[in-house]
């Protein structure tokens, strides 16, 4: 199905290479003009997104907007496309965020202007496309294809040491993407084997019920793929160099949606795929998370950059991020979902933020600022609403997405709900204590007396993640409706295998003998 | 027993003689040809060429047999002799300028040893006997340890040659054993006759068998620069000149390849229980000792030496995997690093002149910004040799990987895999000093010297490689189709 005999969907995803492609015959020497035409493609690429929210219909779980092609019929690959209640927000905040990473990059890369607009174009390219393949070789191929702009927007724009970050991110990720292609393939065989077809449709894959010592490796295989993406602890330490290095357009799309990627193969792939081995990893998942919550907050509080310290707070929001997946329940689930967004919106707008002062006085280091407030009050207006949103603070987004995950974890592990609830205070500690050495007090060094306050185009950056901020923190309805059926579906795939066979499922044959690969269908259960 | 020797005998032979024709009549024209241009005598090689693909393409499909069986033009044949021809085109395009800026232009025999290399690689793997197998590789060797001496003023492409030349000897020596001594196991050189011979248990269970299969892997391992036969790979592929560095590094690799696999299945397949694990192994070394050596490199003519043993090491992956699937992988990842290995060579050949050569890394730095076309045509063989999605390279080791995890070798695809992955570090390194290091000195920021020929070889490379890569699927069809003359069972 297509909107109005358009595929809405592929045109959203191919749409920016419109951009890339005016963009090769725009002069270098006239980085206004690159800007445009970037600026105008973005912003015409987030419109066309937009009406996906109403075209959505929120009622129904199945997949919407599909298409479906034949692309490799000699191994069974479609270009195949759908949208759910999960998907449908990662895309319209990949269009939002390209678009305000485009106006944020206004004056701060100097040089290649052309080609910097031109990586971030095609990285959205990527991105969309992982959010909506049904196809697992379509979104193996965004997932790594995505890699290269974003390895460029490190390591050409980035600060000193950018070819370390650079390197570091493509080989990390591309390690655990690795192993999870050759889970893909024994996906792809297991499925043809049961069933006689060679496809890597998500959703004939979902209908086959994998054998048991199987589901284990293809599991550990799929979720180090994403837990590296995540990234969970102790899988997290390419993101502080990558986040520090990368050039502020780069940070807000590296935060805002490349981990994003990881929590949604969780979601889409890895723990609907094998539930049973979710169930039976789920101790030792959260367990991560949590330590990653509180060990991402830790480290937070000793942090003397104020970039490492948004890039660090990721760890830990993401981990209540995955926390709320894990609790497997209607809140933990859509709270997790939420908090995807709003650590999108709010982490993005602090990248954003840090990024501004950056481009006037070349420092990140919180110990250079002091009294900000005092010359640049809009400047410290707008932090403070996007520090208290990412604190949690009741009234805005952040407060909403961890509540739900929360209140989800508690039902299934008191324990670990009550250690992570703790970071909120963390959070709150090195938050407000940043914000107070870099905003309150007597400006102590002179070179901050000059400072410019936000002009227009700064504000209009960030005003639509404020407005979303609020919205979601005081009126969240809108968004948790449109998710509903899809999170309810995903708790139902998991839970089916789990009702049947008890708490934690008895050891069933069908091993993955290395040689031959053995699955059995849900017909013949 | 008399010969009837027919039409279909030379039909058969076709393509092998119009390139050992036309080679003979390069050197003629070479001799009595007026002037010293040696521009007509490349045409002439590239005419040569086009007349045998058309030839070979009309042979596809047909089947034959000739000479009483001891030659061939089955599907498989004419897909590698297809690849070879591809390659020695590219090869053709590339040495125009290169052969004038290097004053070798004199050399007009070059064009002609290239055709004879190239006939000896089709001669090879079109035969159905080990005689026949033994003569192409010689015709072809003999003629490439002349090509790697090329340039007598240089000392390192006299080493290049006296080694490649020393060494081949070597392994021609353990190869021809093992031929000996597999003969006098089975009683004939044909590989249908030693097949058959093989069904006997008394011939099943002869120790010469394994023997002789041990020496013929080992000389194999030498021509295809198989772990740990592979010492002299860097110093040859670094001394050679480049365009026939581009042409060893890929044409003798899927002669090696392709005879050896026939051989592997038409004649010794009874006998797969003690070459499987055999391969496994020296796959696993091939592809981890390749990779992790060319990490090291600083040279990248020595970084792409090494890099081509570890791609040999994937192919090697496809020849263990076996059946329809595998061999299909093997010829469609020829087909593939054809053009993305030759295209990284056209990149380099262009940005190199005989004032100034680019050799280390150091010697791109800024040239992204210099040359953005032949920057991205470089990023893109890049990508393509380590294997990212939506390249011709990705395309091949999705088929290799798929089949060896179909057929239980799933460690095996792990490491290869994760293999790929070390090789994105040095693949990435002239993609980071293109663009990420600052610029080196002035000299360096000059614009290569336009040559056309090289400009249209890097543009077929840079089109095959995304189409390939985009859309596989004919061309993974009838790889599949060229390999099941070989094997029945997918």
């Amino acid at each position: 199905m297509t909107i109005l005999g358009i595929p809405i969907l592929s045109l959203i995803i191919f749409f920016p290479l419109i951009g890339v492609a005016l963009l090769l015959f725009v002069d270098r020497n006239r980085p206004e003009l690159s800007r445009w035409v970037a600026l105008v493609t973005a912003g015409a690429t987030f419109v066309l997104s937009l009406p996906l929210y109403w075209w959505y219909d929120g009622s129904s779980a199945a997949f919407q907007m599909v298409e479906r092609v034949a692309w490799i019929p000699a191994w069974g690959v479609t270009y195949h496309l759908g949208l759910d209640g999960i998907s449908l927000f990662l895309v319209l905040l990949t269009t939002l965020l390209t678009f305000l990473a485009v106006l944020g990059s206004w004056s701060a890369p100097e040089k290649h202007v052309r080609e910097f607009m031109i990586s971030l174009l095609l990285l959205e390219v990527g991105m969309s496309g992982v959010f909506v393949a049904l196809d697992m070789f379509l979104f193996f191929v965004f997932w790594e294809v995505m890699l290269f702009p974003m390895y460029f927007l490190i390591g050409v724009w980035g600060s000193e040491r950018r070819l370390y970050a650079a390197i570091k991110f493509v080989v990390y990720t591309m390690s655990a993407s690795a192993l999870m292609l050759v889970a893909i393939l024994a996906m792809y065989y297991l499925n043809f084997r049961a069933t006689g077809r060679l496809t890597f449709s998500l959703e004939e894959w979902y209908a086959l019920d994998v054998g048991l010592p199987a589901q284990y490796w293809l599991f550990a295989a799929f979720a180090l793929a994403f837990a590296v993406k995540v990234p969970m602890f102790p899988f997290h330490t390419w993101l502080p160099d990558a986040h520090v290095e990368a050039p502020t357009a780069g940070s807000v799309i590296l935060a805002g949606v490349l981990l994003k990627m990881g929590t949604y193969g969780f979601i889409r792939f890895a723990m609907p795929l094998f539930p049973e081995a979710t169930w039976a990893a789920l101790p030792v998942l959260i367990g991560l998370s949590v330590i990653g919550i509180i060990y991402g907050a830790l480290v937070c509080m000793v942090q003397p950059d104020m970039k490492k310290l948004v890039a660090y707070s990721s760890v830990s929001h993401l981990g209540f991020v995955m926390l709320g997946l894990f609790a497997i329940n209607t809140q933990g689930v859509q709270g997790s979902v939420l908090q995807m967004l709003n650590h999108g919106i709010s982490t993005g707008a602090l990248f954003l933020l840090v990024g501004m002062i950056y481009e006037r006085r070349h420092t990140k280091a919180i110990a250079e600022y002091g009294g900000i407030m005092k010359v640049m009050p809009v400047y410290a207006a707008f932090m403070a609403i996007f520090v208290l949103s990412s604190i949690g603070l009741p009234g805005l987004n952040g407060f909403v997405g961890e509540f739900l995950i929360l209140v989800g974890a508690f039902q299934v592990s008191p324990t670990a709900a009550i250690i992570s609830a703790s970071a909120v205070i963390l959070a709150a500690i090195y938050l407000l204590w940043m914000y107070q050495r870099v905003f309150f007090g007597v400006i102590t060094n002179a070179r901050n007396l000059t400072l410019k306050d936000l002009p227009a185009r700064e504000i209009a950056v960030l005003l639509p993640l404020l407005l979303f901020v609020v919205w979601v923190g005081v009126y969240p309805a809108p968004f948790l409706n449109k998710m509903d059926a899809s999170v309810a579906a995903f708790i139902k795939r998991l839970e089916a295998p789990h009702q049947m066979a008890g708490p934690y499922p008895a050891r069933r044959p069908g091993a993955l003998d290395l040689g031959g690969l053995a699955a059995r269908t849900v017909e013949q259960r | 027993m008399t010969f009837q020797v027919s039409l279909v005998d030379f039909i058969t032979v076709l393509p092998e003689t119009i390139v050992f024709g036309m080679g003979l009549v390069i050197v003629l024209f070479e001799l009595f040809g007026t002037g010293r241009n040696t521009r007509n005598l490349a045409y002439l090689a590239l005419l040569t060429l086009a007349v045998t693909a058309m030839a070979e393409v009309r042979l596809f499909g047909q089947g034959l047999v000739g000479f009483g069986g001891t030659i061939g033009a089955d599907d498989f044949s004419t897909a590698l002799e297809l690849i070879f021809l591809i390659v020695t085109t590219l090869v053709v395009l590339l040495s125009i300028r290169y052969l004038e800026d290097r004053r070798l232009a004199r050399f007009g025999e070059y064009y002609a040893l290239l055709l004879f290399a190239v006939g000896g690689a089709m001669f090879m793997v079109s035969a159905l006997d080990l005689l026949n197998i033994f003569i192409g590789l010689e015709i072809l060797s003999i003629s490439s340890y002349i090509l790697c001496g090329l340039i007598q003023a240089d000392q390192r492409s006299n080493e290049a040659a006296l080694k490649y030349f020393l060494l081949g000897a070597f392994a021609t020596g353990f190869l021809l054993y093992g031929m000996v001594l597999l003969y006098g196991a089975t009683g004939s050189i044909k590989l249908s006759g030693i097949s058959a011979a093989l069904a006997r248990p008394e011939v099943f269970a002869n120790p010469m068998v394994v023997f002789g299969l041990g020496l013929m892997l080992v000389g194999f391992g030498f021509k295809v620069a198989i772990v740990p036969f592979h010492m002299w790979t860097p110093d040859v592929y670094e001394g050679a000149p480049t365009t026939i560095t581009a042409f060893l590094s890929t044409a003798p690799k899927a002669a090696g390849f392709g005879a050896l696999v026939r051989i592997l299945t038409e004649g010794l397949g009874a006998v797969s229980v003690q070459w499987t694990p055999v391969l496994w192994v020296a796959a696993a070394l091939t592809m981890t000792v390749g990779n992790v050596l060319a990490m090291q490199q600083d040279n990248i003519k020595r970084m792409l030496a090494y890099s081509s043993i570890a791609h040999a090491g994937y192919i090697l992956v496809a020849v263990v995997a076996g059946g329809r699937e595998g061999l299909a992988g093997v010829l469609f990842y020829l087909l593939a690093y054809a053009f993305m290995n030759t295209g990284a060579f056209a990149v380099l050949i262009l940005a190199s002149t005989k004032e100034k050569e680019r050799v280390t890394f150091a010697d791109f730095q800024g040239w992204g910004y210099v040359e953005p076309v032949l920057a991205i045509a470089m990023f893109v063989f890049m990508l393509s040799l380590a294997g990212i999605p939506l390249t011709a390279g990705f395309a091949g080791k999705f088929q290799i990987f798929k089949t060896a995890v179909d057929k239980g070798l799933v460690w095996l695809a792990v490491i290869g895999l994760l293999n790929s992955v070390v090789s994105i570090y040095y693949y990435l390194r002239i993609v980071v000093a293109m663009y990420m290091q600052p610029a080196g000195p002035a000299s360096l920021q000059e614009r290569a010297l336009p040559s056309v020929p090289v400009y249209l070889a890097i543009a077929a490379s840079v089109a095959a490689v995304l189409y390939l890569g985009v859309f596989p699927a004919t061309w993974i069809e009838a790889s599949i189709n060229s390999a099941a003359v070989l094997v029945a069972g997918p």
